[in-house]
């Protein structure tokens, strides 16, 4: 296994491996913070998650047109307006949602996984008939594009380096919204004892709703960024859907912190044994060991102690 | 949205001037062109019951309009439309008019059997134009045969089969693969090759097929790795790495649908550019369907080894894309299986009035042979294993998102879905 390969380049297989494990956990991380946050503290499995991403993708995508037909100027800052965009749109349907569906199902946790697998349906209609049966291409600014080489070997991408660097950004923001913000400390106060909270005054409707709009928003974010790297089309949403359920599932739902352990310790695992197995092989292993531990920890890497 | 999937389509008499005006140059060379009904009694050209009237003939088509697989199935069905709209304009079959009936297989392959069936045994369809993927073929199959319909399948696929219910009108495994290889070797000078694909059975068929032509019959060549990464996988970073340290001089990656993207955008930025060829990407998997959402800009100078490219200069050709522009809209791409599909109809015209009858027996006896010289993609001619001998091309992407075509073979190539020392 190893002895096919020289020692600088073991050395090199090694730096680019833990860069290629590093940007998979970027990108496990974007797309699994927005379902925690929900699945975490309000109890909804969300099935359209993917869907919210998409919006954000199908978002850029327009962004981009926008820019090229009326300000090629600013076309190579585009991303970041994008982004804000992204946000907005996949954080307005998320509040609307909310307020439809959700909010009827609170005491039906299981429905919620029905309603929310319906919603994704359509919505995957809804895009096939608005952007049309195909991909979209979004063109991307020059400078997103080639990497950066460190030695004669080592390059990294610096699509990925700007991933890495968001994903830090909104876990960052959220940190700072769950453990330094007043509407944090409500929600926090809603999932540890709902009644309870409402009785001191927390409008958990209110609450809620936000809850759901910024995981959807997140979700829209992260949809955003992975225009640069994967495919915007009506069911590429339903690619990343098991992979953010695994993620959220072997943190422990309801920690964020397990959420971001389980990114890095899955992405982690597939990456290095990616390059020394075949990729197909690295994935089985992956859910192999997944599942085993799971077995073991049915709570998942991390959990909240919750009064019950 | 400039993407739109069913555009109105024209309407009264500009429409007819136009099929009038193609019609001419696509007609099939076989028989006369003025055949009448009259001549030709239904009690006489139908004894097996099928839907077939004193003025018109029922086909079926049969593919996935909603599902994943509605991204590429769209455009089957929008060229089995064209050839049939063009056909009427010119008389119709035996003087009878083709009506369809469409039946959605909604991407399930349960579903296309029992629609299969349904066509077959209520409808009592003449003939089916449809399926794409191998497992939605496998799944007809034996409704065909039970019931004795027949098939015309347009999707390039992994060979190692033949049905007498079946004309297939893509290429068999060996068709695109060989020819593509033994290219890039004589004039690329390719001796090292890393090849990667989906894991399922046509890319590690057809990655098989490769492995042994480029181990047995290319001078000097070795694989330098083999890859496969589950449907819909999005990240290629650690194969990119991979590739980079192995040095290959050909990438042959036959990654599917949206994986594709993924693999060229990463590879780009990666700063492993295809137009640079060190090292070159060879495909046969991206036609300029696929090339709408991966980018032009990111697989420019990737080559793909194919039948059809809709950037082909010949007569037929121009006719067939300046047709299918008119009828589905002007921003539309024209891929490889599409051009596939809108070959079904024809040839079944051929066969159907070489026979004197719509009888499926019939027709399947006069299929050999059958030629057809207005192929978009050239001459083609049926073989004895009802698949098609037809020409392979290598194609270089632009970053308009079309394909110059660099290659093509000298000859006709012969189908073999069964090759000998490939398995």
């Amino acid at each position: 296994m190893f002895a096919d390969y020289s020692m600088s380049e073991l050395g090199a297989i090694f730096a680019m491996q833990g860069f290629a494990g590093l940007i998979l956990f970027s990108v496990f991380v974007l797309m699994a913070l927005g379902l925690a946050i929900i699945f975490g503290q309000m109890g909804v499995i969300n099935m359209a998650h993917g869907e919210f991403m998409i919006l954000g993708a199908y978002m850029t995508y327009l962004t981009s047109n926008l820019f090229e037909a009326y300000l090629p100027g600013l076309f190579s800052m585009y991303f970041f307006v994008a982004m804000i965009i992204a946000f907005f749109a996949s954080g307005l349907l998320g509040l609307f949602v909310e307020w439809a569906m959700i909010r009827h199902l609170y005491k039906r946790p299981l429905d919620t996984l029905l309603a929310t697998w319906g919603l994704s349906l359509i919505l995957q209609q809804l895009y096939r008939s608005v952007f049309g049966a195909r991909e979209v291409g979004v063109s991307i600014p020059d400078w997103m594009m080639g990497s950066l080489p460190l030695t004669d070997l080592v390059e990294i991408p610096i699509n990925g380096i700007f991933v890495m660097v968001l994903a830090v950004t909104i876990s960052l923001a959220v940190y700072y919204l769950m453990f330094r913000s007043s509407w944090g400390l409500q929600v926090r106060a809603i999932s540890q004892n709902r009644v309870m909270a409402d009785a001191v005054g927390i409008n958990t409707a209110w609450t809620d709703r936000l809850t759901f709009g910024i995981g959807c928003g997140v979700a829209g974010v992260a949809g955003s960024a992975f225009t640069m790297i994967g495919s915007t089309g009506p069911t590429a949403g339903q690619l990343y859907i098991v992979d953010t359920f695994l993620v959220v599932v072997f943190g422990g739902a309801g920690s964020l912190l397990g959420t971001i352990a389980s990114a890095f310790s899955i992405s982690q695992a597939q990456s290095i044994m990616e390059f020394f197995l075949s990729g197909s092989m690295a994935k089985v292993l992956t859910l192999l060991i997944v599942v085993g531990i799971l077995m073991i920890r049915p709570q998942g890497l991390f959990t909240l102690k919750l009064r019950k | 949205m400039s993407d739109k999937k069913f555009p109105a389509k024209m309407t009264g008499a500009s429409r007819r001037a136009f099929m009038a005006g193609t019609a001419a140059m696509t007609a099939s060379l076989f028989l006369p062109k003025s055949l009448r009904a009259a001549d030709f009694p239904t009690a006489e050209v139908n004894t097996t019951g099928l839907a077939v009237t004193d003025d018109t003939v029922t086909i079926g088509i049969l593919h996935s309009v909603t599902g994943t697989m509605a991204i590429s199935e769209t455009g089957s069905v929008q060229a089995e439309k064209l050839a049939i709209e063009q056909i009427n304009a010119q008389g119709g079959i035996l003087g009878r008019k083709i009506e369809y009936i469409q039946e959605d297989g909604a991407s399930d392959w349960p579903t296309f059997a029992e629609k299969a069936r349904k066509l077959l045994v209520n409808d009592k369809v003449a003939s089916v134009m449809g399926c794409w993927t191998s497992a939605s073929r496998k799944a007809v199959l034996p409704v065909f045969e039970q019931h004795n319909g027949f098939l015309y399948y347009p999707t390039f696929y992994e060979g190692l089969e033949q049905s007498p219910n079946v004309i297939y009108t893509g290429q068999e495994a060996t068709q695109q693969i060989i020819a593509g290889l033994d290219w890039v070797s004589e004039t690329k000078g390719a001796k090292s090759f890393y090849l990667l694909g989906s894991d399922y059975i046509w890319p590690r068929t057809s990655n098989k097929i490769a492995r042994k032509h480029i181990e047995n019959f290319l001078p000097d060549s070795k694989v330098v790795g083999e890859e496969y990464y589950p449907l819909g996988h999005t990240q290629f970073n650690s194969v990119i790495n991979k590739i980079r340290l192995r040095k290959p001089d050909v990438i042959y990656a036959i990654v599917v649908g949206g994986s594709n993207v993924a693999f060229y955008k990463q590879l780009k930025a990666a700063g492993i550019d295809p137009a640079g060829e060190s090292p070159m990407v060879l495909t046969i998997s991206v036609t300029e369907d696929e090339i709408r959402g991966i980018g032009g800009e990111n697989i420019e100078g990737t080559y793909a080894c194919m039948k059809y490219f809709q950037s082909l200069q010949n007569e037929n050709n121009l006719a067939f894309v300046k047709a299918f522009k008119e009828m589905w809209g002007e921003d539309i791409v024209i891929g490889d299986v599409t051009q596939a599909a809108y070959l079904g109809p024809w040839l079944w015209k051929a066969a159907v009035e070489k026979a004197g009858s719509f009888d499926v027996d019939k027709v399947r006896e006069a299929s050999p042979g059958i030629e057809m010289t207005t192929a978009p993609e050239g001459y083609v001619k049926i073989h004895e294993n009802h698949h098609l001998w037809s020409k392979t091309r290598v194609g270089r992407a632009q970053a308009d998102g079309q394909y110059e075509v660099v290659f093509e073979t000298a000859e006709l190539v012969e189908p073999d879905p069964f090759p000998e020392g490939y398995q």
